[in-house]
């Protein structure tokens, strides 16, 4: 692919790849807790409520990725503080936050004066408009938020996999509860600038759900989805680029594809009595 | 192992004309204890005892607030009133927790001794991994409870029995002072519930068990006192067919032994 290589003399080019790199494995390493744990509807809320705070900022002229930040921060912290008990109330209040953001986010870029930017480019996400202070956002966040998930790794764990169980033990399950969902948030933040907020969920779900039918352990779930998810991204910016498409939609298509095939393979070899293992698997 | 058994209970019966774990003090002492979601009260006025060595039946139909009480007991829940006193060692991980297999997803991909590890989570700081010593305990208990040819199994391949003794292994490891079992017997063939009745009397030599069930015919022949929970809680010596009845508002076909039985509770 010459063209792509001739393309990466560009400063945009470069920036729109390293962005898409650090997201793709952010998004593998926490898509699978967002899988597993059942998290991905909360991903969209957070998502859409996000839009709201990046509406605030562009009004007020500042960088939009810190509104977005700070709303989808908060988001996360108000979900972790309400009582899982009460599953109801739980799922009614991401509904109204989702809804809510969006309209925010549009009465303010609505109701910023001069150039209207392009609606579009939030929903949907353009990579190429990733700027180098985006980048280097991007690679402090992603720092952090692998860093929190190694460090806590035992813990998420444990509340991922049975909450009720850590607390009888004693475990700090509120407190866990809650970072899973602000690293979610952040994750959910680097990936709005990649596919955009409608996609997010796309990008947060579709790498760890090929890496689950491929792999029986949740540490090769992670790499194996960190892989798909890098490779997927590419392959996607890539098109884009050839193809003269939009870069989120691409990468998600591409995604879907992927996924649509792996289980088809995987439905057809079963039947053959054969089954795919993951790398490193033992029989 | 079944002979053991029988000459306890008989030597028991016959020397002790009460239990004799009576005199001494609760682990876990149940003081009027009222709890509801919303308006209405699942469980009202309950009180129970639960003795060093005790290996107790909380029965009851569903929806009779089985679930509820065991919550209570293990602090998952605070009553609306009364209290619930425990005399256990002060310690995390001395309530030891079975749960149903609907709790948790079982094709989470962990392997056996992942999950039995996770039993030590209180022993260690909430920053960084489970250490050497973790390992060994998991590894001893898969070993103790048979389980061992397993430790690298993805749990989404084990059968119900198996899965449910890797739940008591996690919940051991801890070494907990007292084991909550919640319908233990409701995901497993009739083998495993042979093996499961045996492994639960061998444990209750060290501590004490509470087994809830909405199957008495499952547990039976092993317990040593029967609560029924329906709403109210009766307390039982021993499991008879009049006390299921009196439980359920049924009559309900036992394999058993009668033995007078004393009502702490009526509603």
């Amino acid at each position: 692919m010459p063209s792509l290589l001739d393309a990466l003399a560009y400063d945009f080019v470069r920036h729109a790849i390293l962005a898409g790199v650090l997201a793709a494995i952010l998004c593998g390493v926490i898509g699978p807790f967002v899988v597993v744990k059942r998290l991905a509807f909360i991903g969209g809320g957070i998502s859409h409520a996000a839009f709201g705070g990046l509406g605030l900022c562009f009004f007020l002229g500042l960088n939009p990725i810190w509104g977005a930040i700070g709303v989808s921060l908060l988001f996360a912290i108000l979900l972790g503080l309400v009582d899982t008990e009460k599953v109801r109330s739980q799922d009614a209040l991401i509904g109204v936050l989702w809804a809510a953001g969006v309209a925010v986010g549009i009465v303010f870029i609505a109701k910023t004066p001069g150039y209207a930017p392009n609606l579009m480019t939030y929903l949907f996400g353009n990579i190429l408009l990733v700027t180098r202070t985006d980048v280097w956002i991007t690679f402090g966040l992603s720092t952090a938020v692998l860093a929190t998930v190694a460090l806590f790794y035992k813990g998420l764990v444990a509340v991922a996999f049975d909450e009720v169980f850590a607390r009888v033990q004693g475990a700090p399950v509120r407190f866990l509860r809650t970072l899973l969902l602000v690293l979610m948030a952040l994750t959910v933040v680097i990936l709005i600038q990649v596919v955009g907020i409608i996609l997010v969920i796309a990008l947060l779900t579709i790498p760890p759900v090929i890496a689950l039918m491929l792999c029986r352990d949740l540490k090769w779930v992670i790499l194996t989805s960190v892989g798909l998810g890098v490779a997927m991204t590419l392959a996607g910016l890539w098109i884009s680029y050839e193809a003269d498409l939009p870069s989120g939609p691409a990468i998600i298509l591409l995604g879907t594809a992927v996924l649509l095939a792996v289980y088809a393979a995987r439905r057809t070899w079963k039947k053959g009595g054969l089954e795919i293992r993951g790398p490193g698997e033992r029989a | 192992m079944a002979d053991s058994i029988g000459t306890r209970q008989a030597r028991s019966r016959a020397a002790l004309p009460i239990e004799p774990h009576e005199s001494e003090n609760p682990v876990i002492e149940v003081r009027e204890v009222s709890f509801g979601y919303g308006t209405d009260l699942v469980l009202e006025g309950v009180n129970l005892k639960i003795y060093p060595r005790d290996y107790l039946a909380i029965l009851g139909p569903n929806g009779g607030g089985k679930t509820t009480l065991i919550k209570l007991l293990l602090g998952l829940l605070r009553p609306r009133s009364g209290e619930i006193v425990v005399s256990l060692p002060d310690r995390p991980g001395r309530l030891g927790y079975v749960p149903q297999f609907s709790t948790f997803d079982r094709s989470f991909p962990l392997r056996v001794l992942e999950v039995v590890r996770m039993g030590r989570i209180s022993r260690r700081s909430l920053l960084g991994p489970y250490n050497r010593d973790d390992q060994r305990a998991a590894e001893a208990m898969l070993e103790r409870l048979h389980l061992a040819d397993l430790a690298n199994r993805p749990i989404r391949e084990l059968s119900g029995g198996q899965m449910q003794r890797v739940l008591i292994a996690r919940a051991l490891v801890s070494e907990p002072a007292i084991l909550f079992l919640d319908e233990p017997t409701a995901s497993i063939d009739a083998e495993s519930r042979e093996t499961l009745r045996e492994l639960l009397l061998e444990l209750n030599r060290q501590i004490p068990i509470v087994v809830v069930t909405h199957d008495p015919t499952s547990i039976a022949s092993a317990v040593r006192h029967v609560a029924c929970v329906n709403r109210g809680l009766h307390y039982h010596h021993e499991l008879t067919s009049e006390a299921l009845e009196e439980a359920y508002g049924c009559p309900v076909e036992l394999l058993g032994h009668g033995v007078p039985h004393r009502v702490l509770h009526s509603h």
